[in-house]
């Protein structure tokens, strides 16, 4: 496990806030030019999210859907761009990475049928990055492919066939070598194996730790399976309604989980021991993002709220070395 | 995970699969026989005809008139009759439907493609680009077409190349319209994304990515647009403003023998009306096929 203090960082989210805000319409604006109470609808999806992610370390991101880790990944991957804040991958902030510097970071996406262009044959697929960045000259992209598609367990022969004759284990596969035929060092693995049943999930999972090893790999790996996230991640942060509330270590968040939020979430998870055990969801439901609560955004759901919870918004304070938590119960009486 | 990922390797291509569809509906494969059978003929016409109907020198006065089963003064059978000039009815029909085709596909080929570059521009620019085209989409298709096409051959001229700018000039945005909602769909799928993670130029996601997936609506507008062109273009001619009489076209063959037909002489007028109907039928029970077929809403 890798202390992220310790060595300097490969990925530093510095700050990222990112607002969506839905634009009034003509007569919307003229709603509000006539004085009405007509707002621009603001969502904001990431509230000054904040942590780093060492050079090979695995970290999860996890959250309930609509927590916002999807737009932290594409924000990360350079899909999209923050309301505020930074993106630093090896100090440089990745809006100024262009060329072949921006291929430092690829994303591997949930859906393996959307992920891959129906009408492109699989070694045209894998082959669009290098083509386009003239990584590798011409007449070596072909061994390329090959040697590429084989990392990732495919069988070359196939790579005349076009996506849709693959099966969705057999595609993410191909996605991760689309990813991998440009040599990137971090990957963004936005919910990669959920789309897969479980026995290719597993599969999956255990490619994405060998290729770990073979490339030299560092995983920003997003995912609401806290299974999924205890077998691969080193670190997991745990996101809610836009905010970082919890960050530690795997195995010290998993045995000692501080914030009530990731507690209620453990206590969801299937286990085996479990059994006879009732059933209990996190009480309520996540709330609207387009009126998020006051003060700490799960204090309605909290079953230790405070008065102070309804006001305050806690602040991400380290609790133990390598880990933070934001709830106001960790200031002590 | 559902069967759709279990999908064996060596299943169908796309296309063997679209082939089996389509033969689903009968009438759909007969009429497409018709489009391959009437596309032939108008390709072969000028070897296949008995006479060429716009050569003077073949025509024979005394020809005139004749009703279709008859024999020439050199005893050429005339299957289908003569025109008043004694021009063979079949000759001129398959010269007739060779200019229609030749004109409607033309200005089918013109909109299509300036439909699919505008569409898959609005759709993959967004924001003003997309207001502007798509606010001249639909006052284009605010229009009535014949209307249009009339205007702009007034102030145009006369003459085929003018014809076939007219046709296409109204057909643009319905081309512009489907591209474009075929590539909103398109434009949000994760290829596209990844696309640009790999530093894709926007020419190359709009020409590599969107462009081929966007393909299989417009065949079907485009199927149903021709049609419509052909129909247009005989209602041009029919009306005198269409194709110049040294291009005849099913239009103007209708317009010839529609003096006639109260005299009796029905077929100068009738067969070139029965080609145009049967080539517009077929052409669009061919495209509502190709729309069922590659609706995957509509896919059992």
């Amino acid at each position: 496990m890798t202390d992220p203090a310790a060595s300097a960082p490969l990925v530093e989210i510095d700050r990222i806030s990112k607002d969506f805000v839905q634009r009034l319409d003509v007569a919307g604006r003229l709603a509000r030019g006539l004085g009405l109470d007509v707002r621009e609808l603001r969502v904001r999806a990431l509230d000054d999210v904040c942590f780093t992610i060492g050079a090979g370390e695995v970290v999860g991101l996890v959250g309930e859907s609509g927590c916002g880790k999807s737009t932290l990944g594409r924000i990360v991957a350079g899909l999209m761009r923050p309301t505020a804040g930074d993106i630093r991958i090896d100090g440089t902030s990745r809006a100024a990475l262009s060329g072949r510097d921006a291929l430092t970071v690829q994303m591997i996406f949930q859906d393996p049928f959307s992920a891959l262009n129906p009408r492109m044959r699989v070694r045209d697929i894998v082959a669009e990055g290098p083509r386009i960045n003239k990584t590798v000259p011409g007449r070596a992209l072909p061994a390329l492919v090959d040697d590429t598609l084989r990392r990732v367990g495919l069988d070359p022969a196939d790579k005349g066939r076009f996506p849709h004759q693959f099966s969705g284990g057999q595609r993410q596969r191909i996605g991760i070598a689309r990813a991998l035929a440009v040599r990137p060092r971090f990957l963004v693995c936005d919910e990669a194996t959920s789309a897969l049943d479980v026995s290719v999930q597993a599969q999956v999972i255990n490619l994405f730790l060998e290729l770990r090893t073979d490339f030299a790999l560092t995983y920003l790996f997003i995912s609401h399976d806290l299974g999924v996230v205890e077998h691969i991640a080193d670190r997991v942060v745990i996101l809610y309604l836009g905010r970082v509330i919890e960050e530690a270590p795997t195995e010290a968040l998993f045995a000692a989980p501080n914030h009530p939020y990731t507690q209620a979430l453990l206590s969801e998870r299937p286990r085996l021991e479990a059994k006879g055990r009732a059933f209990k969801p996190v009480a309520g439901e996540i709330p609207s993002p387009l009126a998020p609560p006051p003060g700490c955004h799960f204090h309605p759901r909290c079953p230790h709220a405070l008065p102070r919870c309804r006001q305050e918004v806690p602040v991400l304070r380290t609790i133990a070395p390598g880990r933070r938590a934001a709830c106001h119960l960790n200031d002590g009486p | 995970m559902t069967g759709r990922a279990e999908t064996p390797a060596t299943a169908d291509t796309g296309w063997r699969r679209l082939a089996g569809d389509f033969a689903e509906s009968p009438p759909a494969v007969v009429c497409l026989g018709l489009v391959l059978l009437i596309l032939g003929l108008a390709a072969a016409a000028p070897w296949i005809t008995p006479q060429n109907p716009y050569d003077l020198a073949q025509l024979d006065i005394l020809d005139g008139r004749l009703p279709p089963g008859s024999e020439s003064f050199a005893g050429v059978p005339y299957w289908l009759g003569t025109d008043a000039q004694g021009r063979d009815m079949l000759s001129a029909i398959l010269y007739g439907i060779r200019t229609s085709l030749l004109v409607a596909l033309s200005a089918g080929a013109l909109a299509f493609a300036t439909g699919l570059g505008l569409g898959l521009i609005a759709a993959y620019a967004r924001g003003t680009v997309d207001a502007l085209i798509m606010r001249v989409v639909d006052l284009m298709l605010g229009f009535p077409a014949i209307l249009t096409t009339m205007i702009l051959i007034v102030v145009l001229g006369r003459g085929t190349d003018k014809v076939i700018l007219a046709l296409a000039v109204v057909q643009w945005a319905y081309f512009a319209r489907t591209a474009r909602s075929a590539a909103l769909v398109e434009v949000e799928k994760d290829y596209v994304a990844a696309a640009r993670g790999l530093g894709a130029s926007h020419g190359r996601i709009l020409l590599r990515h969107l462009l081929p997936n966007c393909l299989p609506p417009m065949i079907v507008v485009g199927t149903v647009q021709v049609a419509n062109a052909i129909s247009l273009e005989a209602t041009l001619s029919f009306l005198g403003i269409g194709l110049p009489v040294t291009e005849p076209s099913l239009g103007l063959l209708i317009a010839n023998g529609f003096k006639y037909l109260l005299s009796g002489l029905y077929w100068i007028s009738v067969f070139p009306g029965i080609a145009l109907l049967v080539m517009v039928m077929s052409i669009n029970i061919v495209g509502d096929q190709l729309r069922e077929v590659l609706n995957p809403h509509s896919s059992r």
